[in-house]
């Protein structure tokens, strides 16, 4: 689908010069097709593979949403009605709403901390390198580590948190039984593995920043506070409308860390799916209650809802520092 | 770029070939395999390696020992035995579906547990009927039960039993101690006949470990709840969540509500240590003695001694259960229709289920033999087990599984047990209020049926 050997050619005089070079007939028109196919040909790996990777389970998955389909069982043709079950299924429901509430809950600070974070590695200090690398070393464990680390702290019964609790003489939190307390423990886990990352591309566009900007609002008397909001902020746009939308992207199919705290990969998301999220749901509906339709249906769901997701999002950032 | 047309057509020419290249070297690294395991199964000769899968935690099936006998005497038939986790309903089961209908990846041998067998009973065409292979004939060995639910949908014979869960309640000797409570074994047992005296034993237990961080009477709701309705099913019809022409009875049948009635009692009555059954917090809890009693059928003793590990051998002991006898869980091996090597896989098989596998099983990880002829081995009943106070589990269990009718179980069996399982957790842990909890059980049973 993407080798077209009839679209437009470059307005070049090819055919021209290589019928002046090779003569006339067959070995022409072959120079002719080479000119116009190779470079298609030489960009086609990557959409072969994003026609593979992408389009096709994309598609795939809406004829599957469109049946009633059991893993390995039987399946018929049963039009949208997993959709109109699913609009109506309050624990799908649920599932977005936990969704959108550890995102809310975990990128906000996430991103206000990585701008903070970026722009103190930016000044000059003793060994940056150190730092910069250091904000970095939460990315590149894996996340199955995080998440089991995190869960041991946040245990109920020999949880350190907890400990650290009963020294006051708080009673211990059951972390996993409610919305409050699970949404804080799964928050906590995302900003530290992710508030670095954001961290060093925010510091990357910082630095690309003119420095005579700094030194023109210096000397007319413009406070390091005023540096930051007037001149860091308002050039960083471009890179904080990146992560947000990678963050929004990354947010909404939340799904190792939920799954490891919740111990037991029924992926229910707790007892009563305090903290299920869409991806959970989804894996859920396929691969426990072998319900393939229904999960490909709500996957498709999710689909719409990261394009919501971010284009309000975009709506939103694209307004930071507007023009005065 | 392409001003030079003779290097753009080398560079095409080169991309064509790599393409070409990773195509064909793409096809030829798979097509061989097939042919060479063609070969082999039809020269008796050449050696012949069968896979077997199974679950369950601890020392799961117990088959190290079984397989190790069986590989050094036979050097054509090499038997891997692989335990591949100890979850079943929410990793092996799913899995398993998965390599089903892709057609490849399932073993030669697969371990399905008694929850799951409505669902493959229903999916013939995934098995090898074992009645080509001679399997018929072992018959007499099964109890009339175990053995009819091996036939599935096609009216073929495609699983065989393995263990059989007779019911009988564990519990820690020290910590009964501790709480003034006898602990020789036949005491103990006489303790509770039946469930409410379990409950005033439990009070007495708490109200001499009162404290926050004592050790509690029971683990959680989730085991409690299905020894009870292992016990309530027989009374019932023989039938759990769905009747026998496979509808959803959850709501109606008196077996589901007694025992869930039941367990409520005791969480209301704070017994409980709120764990759910086999997760990280339960095995750590089982290990550090945070609770004292948990009913067991045969297979949980390996699932226990396994979990504690051997800094706790001889803390645990066992005695009869309250209420009388029950049978939860209890698994099936099966040949998948993938296999390569259907013929050598139903030796095996046939071997793993016959009497000296399931002796074998049996003194590995106490999971009591379905087969007759391995019941009344002496090595079975009169074994001893030492990790629980060397008590005589044969003998125990040989007990317990002598009137025993096994439950009805519908396809989606698994899922719903799953899903109410879930509702008995959140009641223990508070997440769902007591007077909330029954309705809620009924919606997330039916919801998970349909």
């Amino acid at each position: 689908m993407t080798l077209h050997v009839d679209t437009p050619a470059p307005p070049r005089p090819g055919p021209r010069r290589s019928a002046g070079h090779r003569g006339p007939g067959r070995s022409r028109g072959f120079a002719r097709f080479d000119l116009r196919a190779t470079p298609y040909f030489l960009v086609s790996p990557y959409f072969l593979l994003f026609a593979i990777f992408g389009i096709f389970p994309l598609g795939y998955t809406l004829w599957v949403s469109l049946h009633e389909w059991e893993l390995a069982g039987d399946k018929t043709l049963v039009g949208f009605d997993n959709y109109t079950e699913l609009i109506t299924d309050g624990a799908f429901w649920n599932a977005v709403v936990n969704t959108l509430g550890m995102f809310a809950m975990s990128t906000i600070p996430q991103l206000a901390l990585a701008l903070l974070l970026a722009n103190a590695l930016n000044k000059r200090i003793r060994g940056r390198l150190f730092f910069r690398l250091g904000v970095l070393l939460p990315l590149i464990t894996s996340v199955v580590a995080v998440a089991v680390v995190f869960t041991q702290l946040y245990g109920r019964d020999y949880g350190m948190i907890n400990w650290f609790l009963s020294l006051f003489d708080v009673d211990p939190i059951n972390w996993q039984n409610q919305k409050w307390s699970s949404w804080i423990a799964i928050s906590t886990m995302i900003d530290w593995r992710w508030t670095g990352y954001n961290a060093i591309i925010l510091l990357a566009a910082m630095q690309t920043i003119p420095k005579d900007l700094y030194e023109a609002a210096a000397i007319d008397g413009a406070t390091a506070r005023r540096q930051f909001w007037q001149i860091t902020v308002p050039m960083l746009r471009p890179t904080i409308i990146f992560t947000v939308f990678i963050s929004t992207i990354g947010g909404l199919t939340l799904f190792t860390e939920p799954v490891m705290f919740d111990g037991n990969p029924t992926m229910a998301g707790g007892t009563t799916g305090q903290y299920q999220t869409v991806a959970m749901f989804i894996v859920k509906e396929a691969f426990r209650d072998f319900d393939f339709g229904y999960a490909a249906a709500a996957a498709w769901l999710l689909f719409v809802l990261i394009l919501i997701g971010t284009l309000i999002n975009y709506s939103f950032t694209r307004r930071i520092g507007g023009s005065k | 770029m392409l001003n030079n047309t003779r290097h753009g057509k080398l560079a095409a020419v080169a991309v064509m070939a790599a393409t070409a290249l990773a195509i064909t070297s793409c096809g030829s690294s798979e097509s061989p395999a097939p042919a060479a395991n063609a070969g082999g199964s039809s020269a008796a000769a050449e050696p012949v390696t069968i896979t077997v899968h199974t679950f369950g935690g601890g020392e799961n099936f117990g088959y190290d020992k079984a397989v190790e006998t069986w590989n050094a005497a036979h050097p054509n038939i090499q038997v891997k035995y692989q335990n591949l986790t100890d979850r079943f309903e929410d990793v092996y089961l799913p899995q398993l579906l998965q390599r089903l209908q892709a057609g490849s990846g399932a073993a030669d041998i697969i371990a399905v547990d008694e929850g799951a067998m409505g669902l493959m009973k229903a999916r013939p065409q995934f098995f090898t009927d074992l009645a080509e292979y001679g399997l018929e004939s072992r018959k007499a060995d099964f109890p009339a039960a175990k053995w009819d639910n091996g036939i599935n949908a096609d009216n073929k014979l495609f699983a065989l039993g393995t263990d059989i869960g007779g019911m009988t309640m564990c519990y820690r000797t020290d910590l009964f101690e501790k709480a003034g409570l006898p602990t020789e074994r036949e005491e103990v047992g006489k303790l509770w006949p039946d469930w409410s005296a379990f409950m005033e034993i439990g009070k007495k237990f708490q109200a001499a470990n009162p404290g926050k961080s004592d050790p509690k009477f029971l683990d959680g709701p989730n085991t409690l709840y299905n020894v009870i309705l292992s016990q309530e099913a027989p009374k019932n019809g023989n039938v759990a969540y769905f009747d026998k022409s496979n509808q959803l009875v959850l709501e109606t049948n008196p077996a589901i509500k007694t025992s869930f009635d039941l367990v409520k009692s005791f969480s209301e009555a704070g017994l409980t240590a709120k764990l759910a059954s086999f997760t990280p917090p339960w095995n750590a809890a089982i290990k550090k003695g945070a609770f004292a009693t948990m009913g067991c059928p045969a297979w949980m003793l390996g699932v226990v001694s396994g979990a504690a590990g051997d800094e706790n051998k001889g803390k645990w002991d066992v005695a009869a259960v309250p209420g009388g006898a029950g049978n939860w869980g209890g698994s099936y091996l099966a040949v998948p229709k993938q296999s390569k090597h259907p013929k050598e896989a139903a030796e095996v098989l046939n071997y793993l289920t016959g009497k000296e596998g399931h002796v074998m099983a049996f003194q590995e990880a106490a999971a009591f033999p379905s087969s007759i002829p391995a019941q009344q081995d002496p090595a079975v009943s009169e074994l001893k087990n030492p990790f629980f106070n060397d008590a005589p589990t044969g003998q125990i269990f040989g007990a317990s599984v002598k009137d025993l009718l096994p439950t009805f179980l519908g396809e989606k069996h698994a899922q719903v047990k799953t899903s109410v399982e879930k509702v008995l957790e959140g009641m223990d842990q508070g997440s769902i209020p007591y007077d909330q909890a029954w309705t809620r059980f009924v919606e997330a049973g039916v919801k998970a049926a349909g």
